[in-house]
């Protein structure tokens, strides 16, 4: 095995600081008048060079660097690709919708880039003060961007909902930190779970379990931790919350299975029985509050609490089949709810003029495009078959009946079919001609970065529902750098499961 | 030597102090200092606990905490400016246009 | 009372004693060799002699919040040169190499100076124009 240098175990982390380091300095010698257009195609470009130096982490010899602080494995590698991924079509999205110049755009961007910076470095940290100064640092980005349209009156408060309950639940999780450091003398993920194992269990790691789970639950987004996310995503810009319903969440997606699986399998029933709790919660509590909204981001909002709870039904399995199903499924929740939040943003503009449900009606007709990719990321949500949203259902319900969570798994399907009322709802009103052809606002005309955005969202979303097998394999090997299997691999029976109605 | 109990016992207090002072002061910038208060409160543990282990780690770890509160203070006063310059207030019950 | 352990505290109890009984001590001889004439003027606010003009809850201009902020920021990543500083003629043997300290060191400060190239760019320290957008 050869010597990785160092610096190649964060080559990601750094082409996206320097590149965020370099759209800063540009910004602020820019005249004011200029076009921040280039920015944001600099941001692109370097987004794409992050994701190819992810890509090639693959193929990298797994190992830490930094002195046992980062690691890369095929796990972090697969978040890594992950969000840089969202990241870009974030930035694409962006450049769609958001003014050419005036309110310091090129900020947004930087900050875009230094957030994902930390979201990529949770993924691959295993020093749990790295991962805190991470999530510090995607944090204290996205509660900006949130409150980016900060002369507009949602703005501002968005922005101080998402950072005072982000502090806060920021606090428990370094409580958490402090409490596993004193019960085992260490905060590398590693030694800690080596101590835990030949330690007998004191009280300590199961408080601090419990208090890092709330912190990552808000992170997250879970229920009885979600009251923030439909404030927070209807002051938000659109392309704010296309990024911030997905990659903070995958980053902390990332970070709750390395704790779980690889930190604390000796705490696993206590763990899963929470994780069972938050999971029945956030579909229920997201799924039938959705149902009465008037807003679509406010309904996108509990859809994506909802899918948080979806995706940590995969929790329940014990084995690497869980990580793997969880992983799929965050892939195929990211490729469509970026790919919904780019036509919401392109619909619905920079400063929202289109944003109840009721405005959508006729949508389809006056963008038929628009609307026929609406209707196939609405269709995916449901989780109807040729789309990733039912791969990644049919994984994640899949490895909840083989762990034997049968009545997690009924309430789950049973949470698909409210969703689909919804869902088919915004769907109908979108295909509803007006009465009268009154004098709507228009909807913008197509762009070269939004048009981009939806090949790769529409693109990654068929993929994954037409043919799975490389992501799969993909997530599966990433969840044999977490939990080396033990037993033969399990396969996934393709039982002939009903497809969520 | 103080026990390390005492410590513990301490940032404990102090820790749930800041959490009910976040759920019950309606002056944000009160409730801001809660969190500082929480977070303070870590530190205090990280300290007691690497005093304890001999471990050069926790201190290291306050360090960190401390600059990243800053980070953290720098931001959240910048967004209660935007939010005062927007509403005229600084009580979270008015801080309400977007509800269920 | 037994525990030992608590003793080690006399000399600082004898010394919030002593701190108490002298302050009080003070306040209350002034209070009783003193005579008490109460006026306008010593009920007034008391700012430096002067004579008190305005609200004490006037409000200023962001500016000065700017600045201690950015001052704020910038004291606390001075915090990790002190360890730092402290260790460096050891950091050869602690990295295994003899120039990664200096170079990491160099790295961050970068970083620092950075953020202060933007905001004197940004206009933030200027204090006469209006050129940052505050």
């Amino acid at each position: 095995m050869n010597q990785v240098p160092d610096i190649l175990r964060i080559l990601p982390e750094v082409i996206l600081t320097l590149a965020g380091v370099a759209v800063m300095m540009i910004e602020a010698v820019l005249h004011q008048n200029t076009s921040r257009r280039p920015l944001g195609w600099l941001a692109v470009g370097s987004v794409a060079a992050a994701f190819w130096a992810s890509m090639a982490q693959f193929q990298m010899a797994p190992g830490t660097g930094f002195h046992g602080v980062v690691q890369t494995d095929s796990f972090s590698a697969f978040f890594h690709v992950l969000i840089c991924g969202i990241v870009l079509v974030c930035c694409l999205i962006a450049l769609d919708c958001m003014p050419e110049r005036g309110e310091n755009m090129g900020e947004f961007f930087a900050l875009v880039l230094f957030g994902a910076v930390g979201m990529v470095l949770m993924s691959s940290a295993v020093e749990l003060l790295l991962v805190f100064i991470a999530l510090e640092i995607s944090s204290i980005s996205t509660y900006i961007l949130a409150g980016f349209r900060k002369h507009s009156v949602k703005g501002p408060e968005s922005s101080l909902k998402y950072f005072l309950l982000g502090s806060f639940a920021t606090a428990f999780f370094l409580y958490g930190v402090a409490l596993v450091f004193g019960a085992t003398g260490t905060t590398n993920i590693r030694e800690i779970a080596a101590t835990l194992a030949t330690t007998p269990m004191p009280a300590f790691p199961v408080i601090a379990l419990a208090m890092m789970l709330i912190g990552i639950g808000f992170k997250v987004s879970a229920a009885p931790f979600q009251v923030w996310t439909p404030d927070v995503y209807e002051g938000a810009p659109s392309p704010v919350v296309a990024l911030m319903s997905t990659a903070p969440k995958a980053a902390a997606f990332a970070v709750l299975l390395r704790l779980t699986y690889a930190v604390f399998p000796l705490l696993h029933v206590q763990w899963s029985s929470l994780l069972w709790l938050m999971a029945a919660l956030s579909m229920t509590v997201g799924n039938l509050a959705a149902l009465r909204q008037q807003n679509v981001k406010r309904m996108l909002a509990y859809s994506s609490i909802a899918h948080a709870g979806y995706l940590l039904v995969a929790f329940s399995a014990p084995s690497s089949e869980g990580i793997a199903a969880a992983s799929f499924y965050a892939v195929a929740y990211a490729a469509m709810n970026v790919g919904i939040f780019a036509v919401v943003s392109h619909v619905g503009g920079y400063d929202d003029h289109l944003n109840s449900i009721s405005d959508y009606r006729g949508v389809a007709y006056r963008s038929p495009l628009m609307g026929a990719v609406l209707a196939f990321f609405l269709i995916s949500l449901i989780g109807i078959p040729f789309t990733g949203g039912f791969f990644g259902k049919f994984y994640v319900f899949a490895a909840a009946l083989h762990a034997g969570a049968i009545w997690l798994a009924i309430i789950g399907l049973l949470n698909s079919g409210i969703a689909a009322y919804y869902y088919l709802r915004l769907l109908t009103t979108v295909y509803t001609r007006h009465a009268e052809d009154s004098a709507e606002p228009n909807i913008a005309p197509l762009s070269i970065p939004i048009v981009l955005a939806l090949l790769l969202t529409v693109g990654s979303t068929l993929v994954l529902g037409i043919m799975p097998g490389r992501v799969l394999y993909a997530a599966r090997w990433a969840a044999s750098s977490v939990v080396p299997p033990t037993a033969a691999p399990t396969e996934i029976v393709v039982a002939p499961l009903q497809p969520a109605r | 030597m103080v026990p390390i109990a005492y410590y513990l016992v301490l940032s404990a207090l102090l820790f749930s102090i800041g959490a009910g002072a976040f759920l019950i002061k309606r002056n944000i910038i009160t409730v801001f200092m809660s969190i500082e208060l929480m977070l303070n409160a870590v530190n205090l543990s990280f300290v007691a606990f690497a005093y304890q282990w001999h471990a050069i780690r926790g201190q290291i770890f306050v360090f960190f905490v401390m600059v990243v509160a800053a980070a953290e203070a720098a931001v959240g006063l910048a967004i209660i400016i935007a939010v005062y310059r927007t509403r005229n207030t600084l009580n979270v019950d008015q801080i309400d246009l977007m509800k269920l | 009372m037994r525990n030992p352990y608590y003793w080690n505290y006399l000399p600082f109890m004898l010394q919030v004693l002593a701190a108490v009984a002298i302050a009080s001590g003070m306040v209350l001889a002034s209070w009783f060799v003193g005579r008490h004439r109460s006026s306008r003027v010593k009920l007034e606010a008391y700012e430096c002699g002067m004579v008190a003009q305005g609200d004490a809850r006037g409000r200023f201009s962001v500016r000065f919040y700017m600045v201690a902020m950015l001052f704020i920021l910038f004291d606390v990543e001075a915090v990790f040169m002190m360890p730092w500083a402290v260790i460096y003629r050891q950091l050869p043997q602690l990295t295994g190499s003899r120039m990664f300290g200096f170079w990491e060191m160099l790295v961050y400060l970068g970083f620092v100076l950075v953020g202060f190239f933007y905001i004197v760019k940004k206009g933030i320290l200027d204090w006469a124009s209006d050129k940052a957008d505050l």
